[in-house]
């Protein structure tokens, strides 16, 4: 029984499997520890609760009892004192351990994390966003987090490291961390946010500091490097556009891309717009200036405004010229640069239905491409 | 002493009272729809509470089960219809969370129970205000209506795209953060916060209601400390009513303000801090929380004393508990935001206040349990909800120690834990009190005996159903699952599958308990005077009582003194046989010994 007990008690059943940063001992000692209190005083009070119900049980027939006392100032002292203690014990462990996760070591490396319904991005030294959506820190080294919000609050949740703050719009929300092995666990958005609340998730992955390295250098340009085309795809799928954006047909919370490049688009409160690079990167950087009819107004989009430059929205609108009916442009030269094997279905469809000819459209997204 | 019931005759000088069937009670007193809805009797506006809590209850419990099924299996967000359902699953949480502890749980106790017993504890035969008191059963209802339609319509428009009038409809969650509960649908949170402030406005006179009857009203030979803990309980409570609740008054006219005249105060857009509004949402909700359990724990203590048949341990400990537990209660709300950005040293200072909450509540459960010691323990429904209340408390208020120690909270904050210990508070101490309390005064409110066994098993299958909905939520959220997740990592599938399954055993038993209870209304054995053996002056009229509550004022003995009472054998019916008996130990505060400093 006890064995059992104590098994079901171990550190593994209760916390999530990596304990993976400088903190998370501490925190799951402390976890441990009120925990055999907590069961020690559940079982006792549980313990004394069944036996005087079992061994005080009225039965019938039997004569009144001799009273108890009612009072006892040194019992109700002792009940008082030796919690008191030890709840200071708790705090004061609770305290420092706070402490430790205030105090910034010197030197820690800076990655900007910002939220916005539902997506993260982390931006490295001032200006490179991390390609895959996901963050990735190297191992051993202290790393500063600045959390700022585009909307509503969010909360950065990174369970292996036991750690976890909320990112308020209006105002940075600081932390740190240090991973203590390399390998990738989850993080998940604790505060609650709306709709895709539950799908607001990503991963850490901790590199050794020279894969970190490695990675960085290789990622630092990628939307210079890469063909719009596939730097639009690629950033369709990890910097949110995809929770409310669908690219085959379907209509989500907002217009699916399908065939919405060149289309004619009615407005809200009357008139049509055509859906040309203008219309995308006005709703990009202005969600509210137009609304789509039959879309929730004021838009729940937030405001891209900062977040992505010139080159990252020129990539978003070749993507979505790529699967749009209406385009009349000829994507051809960029599709060849495509991985095979990518999910390509959208674009394969522009090829099959796209008339073939010289267009503005794809020289612009050249242009663009090759710039700086 | 000890006395053989068998072998002293019953032969007392007041006769036991007759149940008051078929003759005048408050019941038949007056006839018609417009003698209850314009009832001044404390009675009858207990009983109207009654019924509309219990709808309250019924309607967020209907959308707990359907959410637990919703949470059966995650949905990924590329599934056909999933934005759709998540949509949908955030309106339904809300809607739970928002009935029941608005409409449900911060009335529950106060007004139905307290509204009943507390004018009949002091052997009175009012509350001091009953106009006051009818306007805020009024105030209640319409508050009721508001925050219903308000919350329905937005359900029904994401379930069937019904686009009511004026179709507010909130997915914000019960604490309506800003600035997510102004950015979604028009104004949603300055609405929400109006139905919870004229619910809450409705609390505020029935605790000015108490306050004065308990100041004015004691009869004779009731000094404070001879006042039954649930009355103590209650008293603590409208403190915290009176005090707590203009402050969602002072945030709605904020909101008002900042929509209208475009002052920042919440909104970052117009230099606003979002912070703020949970300082102000938790300023009132914090000590709101002890709204909701300490009634409860009245009603513990009354049960307790009279099913163990023994004076209550520790009289002064809990009364002073109970406003202990008031008075801290309004220093702890910045608890709720340590990883907010809150400055490192009011999280460290509100960890400390945090922790001093736990003193009382020990406190408390210890003299239960030591009233328990060398007790005549009848198991009786009601015991068995409190019973259930001191072990489900016990896991309540000790995992609060995780929460309050700083480090853990960090890591366990916004995860199913937190929201596995709120319920273990909220469902497994309060609603267990409730119902415990509902049992047993149902006799007295209305003279009819509920079938015991079928009491006894409802109660167990609550008790299984709520551990197994409620302890696996403990285990995944402190392996991290976040709550408020419309759909979830794999790897929590089956505590969820447990804890749905948990949902539906207790829907199970909450439906036969209140059965039994409806079934007694009509098929029920006539309940006497004094079914239990109580030595609180309600017992000491007929069930049900009739229109002025009491023939003649009582006079107040020691509330735990149950000596005088004896059992009418073979049958649940305690006849007084002695006045004004005293334990041989006495009673706490005895009032020939000494001039009690507070008189009457």
């Amino acid at each position: 029984m006890l064995t059992a007990i104590l098994a079901v008690a171990s550190n593994n059943f209760w916390m999530p499997e990596r304990s993976a940063s400088t903190v998370s001992g501490d925190v799951d000692g402390l976890y441990n520890f009120v925990y055999y209190l907590s069961l020690f005083f559940f079982l006792l009070i549980t313990f004394l609760l069944v036996v005087f119900i079992i061994k005080y049980r009225h039965k019938e027939g039997e004569g009144e009892r001799e009273s108890a006392a009612g009072h006892s100032t040194a019992l109700e002292l002792t009940w008082t004192i030796i919690p008191t203690v030890l709840v200071l014990v708790i705090f004061y462990y609770g305290f420092r351990g706070f402490l430790d996760m205030m105090v910034e070591p010197p030197n820690s490396y800076e990655v900007m994390v910002n939220g916005k319904t539902w997506n993260w991005t982390f931006t490295y030294e001032g200006q490179y966003v991390s390609d895959d959506g996901k963050l990735h820190i190297p191992v051993n080294t202290p790393i500063r987090f600045v959390l700022s919000s585009n909307d509503v609050i969010h909360s950065l949740f990174m369970p292996a490291f036991r750690v976890k703050k909320d990112v308020v719009p209006g105002r940075y929300n600081r932390f740190w961390v240090e991973a203590t092995e390399v390998g990738e666990s989850d993080i998940y958005c604790a505060e609650y946010c709306g709709k895709g609340h539950s799908q607001m998730l990503t991963h850490v992955v901790v590199h050794s500091k020279e894969d970190f390295a490695r990675w960085f250098e290789n990622m630092k340009d990628w939307t210079r490097t890469k063909s719009p085309l596939v730097a639009g795809e690629q950033m369709y799928h990890t910097r949110g556009c995809e929770q409310c954006h669908s690219v085959d047909g379907r209509q989500g919370t907002g217009p699916t891309w399908k065939d919405m490049f060149g289309n004619q688009i009615q407005l809200a409160g009357g008139g049509t717009v055509v859906a040309d690079e203008n219309y995308i990167r006005e709703s990009i950087l202005y969600p509210n200036a137009k609304i789509h009819q039959g879309f929730p107004n004021p838009s729940p989009m937030p405001s891209f405004l900062g977040q992505l430059n010139d080159n990252d929205i020129m990539a978003l609108i070749s993507y979505m010229k790529s699967i749009s009916v209406h385009f009349k442009g000829d994507l051809a030269p960029f599709k060849q640069l495509l991985k095979p094997g990518a999910t390509s279905g959208p674009t394969t469809a522009a090829t099959t239905t796209q008339p073939a000819g010289g267009g503005g459209g794809g020289g612009n997204a050249a242009g663009a491409g090759t710039k700086r | 002493m000890s006395a053989n019931i068998g072998a002293i005759p019953i032969t007392t000088d007041r006769a036991p009272e007759q149940p008051g069937h078929g003759g005048d009670n408050y019941l038949t007193h007056d006839k018609g729809i417009m003698s209850w809805l314009f009832t001044l009797d404390h009675k009858r506006i207990g009983v109207m509470y009654m019924v509309v809590v219990c709808l309250a209850f019924a309607l967020g419990g209907t959308f707990a089960v359907l959410l637990r099924t919703m949470l059966l299996h995650p949905a990924a967000h590329d599934a056909p219809g999933a934005q759709d359902s998540y949509n949908f699953y955030n309106h339904v949480f809300t809607l739970h969370g928002a009935v029941m502890v608005f409409m449900f749980i911060i009335p529950a106790i106060p007004a139905v129970l307290g509204n009943f017993v507390l004018p009949m504890m002091l052997g009175a035969k009012d509350v001091a205000f009953p106009r006051l008191n009818l306007l805020s059963f009024h105030i209640y209802v319409l508050g009721a209506i508001f925050f219903t339609y308000v919350l329905l319509s937005g359900v029904l428009h994401a379930a069937f795209g019904i686009n009511m009038p004026g179709g507010w409809g909130l997915d914000t969650g019960w604490t309506f953060y800003t600035p997510y509960s102004s950015s979604t649908s028009q104004g949603a949170v300055a609405v929400a916060t109006l139905g919870a402030f004229i619910l809450g406005f409705s609390s505020i006179l029935t605790g000015v209601n108490f306050i004065a009857t308990l100041h004015m009203l004691r009869p004779k030979g009731m000094t404070w400390f001879r006042m039954p803990l649930f009355l103590w309980a209650l008293y603590a409570t409208s403190l915290i009513q009176i005090l707590a609740t203009p402050v969602l008054a002072i945030t709605l006219l904020l909101l008002t303000a900042e929509r209208v005249l475009g002052v920042g105060i919440f909104d970052p857009k117009l230099g606003g801090d979002p912070v703020l509004y949970q300082h102000f949402f938790w300023f009132y909700s914090h000590p709101a929380v002890y709204i909701m359990i300490l009634p409860g724990m009245g009603v513990i203590s009354e049960i307790v004393s009279t099913f163990s048949r023994r004076h209550i341990f520790g009289y002064n400990f809990i009364a002073i508990s109970s406003v202990a537990i008031a008075l801290l209660g309004f220093i702890v709300w910045g608890h709720h935001l340590f990883v907010s950005g809150q400055s490192p040293m009011a999280n460290s200072i509100f960890s400390l206040l945090t922790f001093s909450v736990a003193i009382p509540s020990a406190i408390k459960v210890f003299n239960w349990t030591a009233t328990l010691y060398k007790a005549d323990i009848r198991l009786k429904t009601p015991f068995l909800y409190a019973a259930g209340f001191i072990m489900l408390f016990t896991v309540g208020g000790l995992t609060g120690l995780f929460l309050g120690s700083l480090s853990v909270d960090i890591h366990l904050t916004d995860t199913y834990f937190v929201v596995a210990h709120f319920h273990y508070v909220m469902v497994g101490s309060m609603l267990f009190a409730f119902l415990g309390g509902m049992y047993y005064w149902w006799p007295k409110m209305f003279g009819r005996m509920y079938h015991e066994n079928t009491g006894r098993i409802a109660a167990a299958i609550i008790f299984v159903g709520f551990n197994l909905t409620f302890f696996p939520q403990f285990i995944m959220g402190s392996r991290g699952m976040p709550r408020r997740y419309a759909s979830y990592p794999i790897q929590f599938v089956s505590f969820h599958h447990a804890s749905t399954m948990g949902a539906y055993t207790m829907g199970v038993g909450l439906t036969l308990a209140a059965f039994n209870l409806l079934h007694a209304l009509k098929r029920g054995k006539p309940a006497p005077a004094n079914p239990w053996g109580g030595n609180t002056l309600e017992w000491r009229t007929p069930s049900p009582p009739p229109h002025d509550n009491f023939k003649e004022t009582p006079v107040a003995g020691d509330p735990y003194d149950l000596h005088g009472w004896k059992q009418l054998p073979g049958k649940d019916e305690w006849v007084l046989v002695k006045e004004e008996h005293r334990t041989v130990d006495g009673p706490p505060h005895d009032p020939t010994a000494a001039p009690s400093p507070t008189t009457h």
